[in-house]
């Protein structure tokens, strides 16, 4: 059956996971290996929110996962076609180019 | 107690080191093939956290649908040497310093509000794909949430092909 271990660890684990996710957002200039990490961060809030739901034994920390997966795929499909865009208009993956976005 | 510790971080330390290889690699594909090392162990951990399918729904959905996408993004963008070398040229190593000290400040505050949960265990109960489908769609306080997740993936699925739409046919007239 399933594990039994002190929610301070599976937490821990969720906060290192997210602390990394945010250390790549701020030093990555590459508009990919942002959004890689804006994954990474997504994930470790789901397993945050399942970790709320071993320790009650209710679905909802699952159902709350849902919602954070649900949110990821809609996030990814317009931000990957905003980097073909921005590829195409300034031939470069740097997100400082995006400030010259308009219209 | 301890068994089941030494279990769990096993594939946490997995998805550390994983996540860590995702944010420092300077090829593109090589980072997502990490990113998939580091969701596969996340999912291994949801399984022994007792959550099957979300573990499931980690491999189909995370690892299956959204990396591939990324995949897919990092073929047409074509890739190749010279974003290597751009990659190098952007990631100077002072640029760690104080991304890490932020980082590093959260980590203890982090920690600190933790530490207040001690004794609070997981507790080792599986909790199928039935209880979480009779909670999300039966009657219950997530019947609004779902109807408004299914206007979000079809802003996002209209927003998409927008975007992509525009990119393929002005690629068609370039050719």
């Amino acid at each position: 059956m399933a594990i039994e271990v002190p929610v301070f660890h599976v937490l821990m684990l969720a906060g290192v996971l997210f602390l990394l996710g945010l250390a790549g957002v701020l030093v990555r200039r590459n508009i990919m290996f942002l959004l890689m990490s804006l994954e990474v961060m997504m994930n470790a809030a789901g397993l945050a929110f399942i970790a709320a739901g071993a320790v009650w034994g209710q679905p909802d920390g699952q159902i709350m996962f849902m919602f954070i997966l649900a949110l990821a795929a809609a996030e990814v499909a317009v931000a990957l076609g905003i980097v073909l865009q921005i590829s195409r208009r300034f031939d470069t993956l740097d997100i400082d180019a995006a400030s010259d976005f308009n219209g | 107690m301890t068994l089941d510790l030494v279990l769990f971080w096993i594939p946490g330390a997995v998805a550390i080191l994983a996540t860590v290889a995702v944010i420092t690699r300077k090829n593109a594909s090589r980072a997502l093939i990490y990113l998939v090392v580091s969701l596969l162990a996340v999912a291994v951990i949801f399984f022994m956290l007792g959550a099957p399918f979300a573990a499931a729904l980690e491999v189909v959905v995370y690892a299956g649908a959204i990396v591939v996408l990324f995949l897919f993004v990092v073929m047409m963008l074509n890739l190749g040497k010279t974003s290597v070398m751009r990659e190098t040229r952007w990631l100077q190593p002072g640029m760690w310093i104080g991304p890490f000290i932020l980082v590093a400040i959260l980590a203890v505050a982090f920690a600190y509000a933790f530490a207040k949960l001690d004794g609070v265990e997981t507790q080792g109960e599986m909790v199928g794909p039935g209880a979480v489908g009779a909670a999300l769609f039966g009657p219950g306080p997530y019947l609004l949430a779902v109807e408004l997740a299914g206007f979000l993936l079809l802003a996002a699925l209209v927003g998409s092909y927008h975007l992509g739409r525009r990119y393929l046919e002005e690629r068609r007239e370039q050719d």
